[in-house]
C-alpha cells in the first residue's frame, strides 16, 4: 500500500521544476525510509516476541520434562522398578513402607476404559444429531450447552459427585459406603463428553456432502448413511476426540478426588480405589522423605502415561491427513 | 500499527503480572488465621529481644507442622535477625536429633520414653493435641471405651449393633497416609498400618463433610474442627472438649513435645524460642493452628 502512494506523486512530478521536484523526492525519500525503518522495527520486534512466546512454551515443558525425571527417578531406584511399578501395595508411612502402584496404574486404566466405555457413545451419538441429524433451532440450544458443559470445572463436577452420585450408589447398588470406582467413572465419562462432541461434530461435518448424497441417492436410509458412509468417513477426526477425551480422564484428579475414596485397594468396581493423579495429590501435603520421592515417581509414570497418549494423537492426526 | 502498540503493551501487562505473581511466593507461605495471630505476640517480643541473631534449628514430627510453623512465623516477625528452621522427618528423628545435638530442638507428637529420658534427654511440652471420635448424626451411639474404637477401625467390630448402636455396617473414613491426626489417632488406638479404611480423604473438612454424610460412617477429626453436621462420641464416658484435653481424662490425646538435650549451653536464640512458645502469647497461636494450648 505505501508502494502506491509514494508512486503516484512521482508519476505527476514531470510539471514541476526540477529543485521542486529534488526536494518532493527527497522529503518522499526521508518519509519513506523512516517508515521502513519503523516498520522493519516493528517486524523485527514482534518476531522477536513471537519467539520469545514460542520458545516459552518450549521452555516450559522441557523444564517440567528434566523435573519430572530428576526428581522422579530416585524413588523409582531407591524401590526397586519391579518393586514400583508391579507392587499390589501401597503403604506409604508405614512402618515398614510399601510402594507398589500396581493398583493406582490398574485403577487409572479400567477407570479410563470405563469412562470411554459410557462416554464416547454417548458423545459420538449427540455428535450425529448435532453434525447431521438435529434441526438448527435445536442444534442452537444443546450445543452451547455441550460448551457449556466444557466450561464447568473440575471441583464443581467432584461437588455434584460427592454430594448427589456418592449417596445415589449407596441406595441404588445397597453399599456401605457410596465411594467407588464406578462413581468415579460416571464423573469422568461426563467430563469427557465435551471434547469428544466438539472434536466429532467438526468432523462430521467435515466429511464431504457428495458422500453422503451418493449414498442416500443409492437408496439407503438417513441412518444407514450416518453410520456407514458419514462416520466411517470421519474416524480419524472421532478418534481424535476419543484420545483428547481419554487424556483428559487419565489426567483429572480433583473431581476423582472427592468420588473415589481415596483407598489404595486393587481396582473394583464396588471398591474404594485410588487413580495416579490421586495418588499424589492427597499425600502430597505432608509427604516427606521417601514417601514424597515416591510421589514424584508416581508422578513421572503419569507423565508417561500422557506423553504416550499425545503421541497417539499425533499418530491418528496424521494418519488422517494422509488419508484426506 | 495501533493493533500493534496494543499488543506490545499488553505483553508488558502480562509481563508485569508475572512478576507480581513471582514475588507473591517468595514471601513466607502460612494461614491467614497464623497471621492476624501473630502481631500481638510478635509487639511484646520485639520490646525485650531486639538484638536477638543466630539460627535455632527445630525438626522432626510432621504432626506439629502447623503450631511449630505459626510459632516460627510469629517469631522470626518479632526477630528478623533470627533463622529459625524446621525440618518435617517424624518423631524419632526429632528425638534422635536432639540426642546427638543435630538438632537444637528435637520435635514429638509422643512423650519421651523412659529410656530416652534417661539418656540425658528433657521433654518439653508446649501444646496438646486432642483427637475427637466423629459419627454421623442418624447415628445413636454416643460412647465408645478405647477398645471399642480400636474393634470398629480394625474391622473387627463390623457392625454398629455391636457397640450399642443400630443395625449398620460400620465404615471407616479417614486422613491420607503422613496426615499428623491420622498419625495420632492410629497411634494412640494402638491401630498403626491395620485400619480398614473405607474412604481416605486429605482434609479435616473432607472427612467431617463425608462422615456427615454416609450413616454408616466414623472417623476421626482435630477437636477444633469438629462441628454440628456430625456428633463427636465421648470416650470412656468422657467429652471432647478443650478442658477435658487440659485435664488429662479425655484419653486420644497426645502432647506435642520440644525434646533438647540436657547439658548442652543452649543458644540466646533458642532459649528465646522456648519461650516464646511457652509463653501465654502462643496460645491463641496454638488453638488457630488446631490444637489446644496448656491449660
Amino acid at each position: 500500500m505505501d508502494m502506491e502512494q509514494v508512486k503516484k506523486p512521482l508519476g505527476g512530478t514531470v510539471l514541476q521544476t526540477a529543485h521542486e521536484t529534488q526536494e518532493k523526492v527527497n522529503n518522499e525519500a526521508t518519509t519513506r525510509s523512516m517508515r521502513k525503518i519503523l516498520r522493519d522495527g516493528v517486524e523485527k520486534v514482534m518476531n522477536g516476541v513471537f519467539f520469545a512466546c514460542g520458545m516459552m512454551a518450549i521452555m516450559a515443558v522441557l523444564l517440567i520434562t528434566g523435573y519430572m525425571v530428576v526428581a522422579g527417578l530416585p524413588a523409582i531406584g531407591e524401590i526397586g522398578v519391579t518393586e514400583f511399578l508391579f507392587g499390589t501395595q501401597w503403604a506409604s508411612t508405614a512402618a515398614e513402607p510399601k510402594f507398589g502402584i500396581l493398583p493406582f496404574i490398574l485403577t487409572s486404566v479400567w477407570g479410563t476404559l470405563g469412562a470411554i466405555l459410557i462416554g464416547v457413545p454417548v458423545g459420538l451419538l449427540t455428535a450425529v444429531f448435532l453434525a447431521k441429524v438435529a434441526s438448527p433451532e435445536v442444534a442452537a440450544v444443546v450445543r452451547p450447552a455441550v460448551e457449556l458443559l466444557a466450561g464447568i470445572p473440575s471441583v464443581v463436577y467432584g461437588l455434584i459427585g460427592m454430594m448427589v452420585l456418592v449417596p445415589a450408589m449407596m441406595d441404588i447398588f445397597n453399599l456401605n459406603n457410596g465411594t467407588c470406582l464406578l462413581a468415579a467413572i460416571l464423573v469422568l465419562a461426563i467430563m469427557i463428553l465435551p471434547s469428544i462432541i466438539s472434536v466429532s461434530e467438526t468432523a462430521l461435518r467435515a466429511v464431504p456432502r457428495e458422500y453422503e448424497e451418493a449414498s442416500l441417492a443409492l437408496g439407503a436410509t438417513k441412518i444407514e448413511t450416518i453410520f456407514k458412509v458419514s462416520i466411517p468417513a470421519a474416524k480419524s477426526g472421532i478418534v481424535a476426540g476419543v484420545v483428547l477425551g481419554v487424556g483428559r480422564a487419565i489426567g483429572e484428579a480433583m473431581a476423582v478426588m472427592m468420588v473415589a475414596g481415596n483407598v489404595a485397594n486393587m481396582p473394583g468396581l464396588f471398591k474404594s480405589v485410588t487413580f495416579l493423579t490421586t495418588a499424589v495429590a492427597k499425600e502430597m501435603s505432608y509427604a516427606s522423605g521417601l514417601q514424597r520421592q515416591a510421589l514424584f515417581s508416581i508422578a513421572l509414570v503419569l507423565f508417561i502415561f500422557i506423553m504416550i497418549i499425545n503421541a497417539l494423537l499425533n499418530f491418528v492426526l496424521k494418519k488422517g491427513d494422509k488419508h484426506d | 500499527m495501533k493493533k500493534i502498540i496494543a499488543m506490545v503493551l499488553s505483553l508488558c501487562l502480562a509481563g508485569a503480572l508475572l512478576t507480581a505473581c513471582g514475588s507473591q511466593t517468595t514471601e513466607p507461605a502460612g494461614d491467614t488465621a497464623e497471621a492476624t495471630a501473630a502481631p500481638t505476640a510478635a509487639a511484646e517480643e520485639q520490646e525485650e529481644a531486639a538484638a536477638l541473631s543466630g539460627t535455632v534449628t527445630t525438626g522432626g514430627s510432621t504432626s506439629v507442622e502447623k503450631v511449630v510453623g505459626a510459632f516460627i512465623e510469629a517469631f522470626m516477625q518479632a526477630n528478623p535477625d533470627v533463622d529459625v528452621t524446621y525440618d518435617p522427618t517424624g518423631s524419632s528423628a526429632g528425638i534422635t536429633g536432639a540426642s546427638e545435638e543435630t538438632l537444637d530442638i528435637g520435635l514429638s507428637s509422643r512423650a519421651l520414653k523412659d529410656e530416652e529420658a534417661q539418656s540425658g534427654l528433657t521433654g518439653t511440652t508446649f501444646a496438646l493435641d486432642g483427637i475427637a471420635i466423629i459419627v454421623n448424626n442418624e447415628n445413636t451411639v454416643e460412647d465408645l471405651t478405647l477398645e471399642q474404637i480400636k474393634g470398629l477401625a480394625t474391622g473387627e467390630i463390623s457392625n454398629w449393633s455391636e457397640v450399642g448402636g443400630p443395625d449398620a455396617p460400620v465404615v471407616l473414613i479417614g486422613r491420607e497416609a503422613g496426615s499428623g491426626t491420622r498419625d495420632g489417632f492410629e497411634s494412640i488406638v494402638d491401630v498403626e498400618d491395620v485400619c480398614k479404611y473405607e474412604q481416605e480423604l486429605n482434609s479435616t473438612g473432607g472427612v467431617i463433610a463425608a462422615v456427615a454424610s454416609n450413616p454408616n460412617a466414623f472417623g476421626y477429626a482435630s477437636l477444633s474442627a469438629v462441628e454440628d453436621t456430625v456428633k463427636a462420641v465421648t470416650v470412656g464416658g468422657v467429652a471432647a472438649t478443650e478442658e477435658t484435653v487440659q485435664d488429662g481424662t479425655y484419653q486420644i490425646q497426645r502432647p506435642f513435645v520440644f525434646v533438647t538435650k540436657d547439658g548442652v549451653e543452649q543458644s540466646e536464640a533458642v532459649k528465646a524460642f522456648m519461650e516464646f512458645a511457652l509463653s501465654a502469647d502462643a496460645a491463641d497461636l496454638i488453638r488457630n493452628a488446631g490444637a489446644v494450648p496448656l491449660a
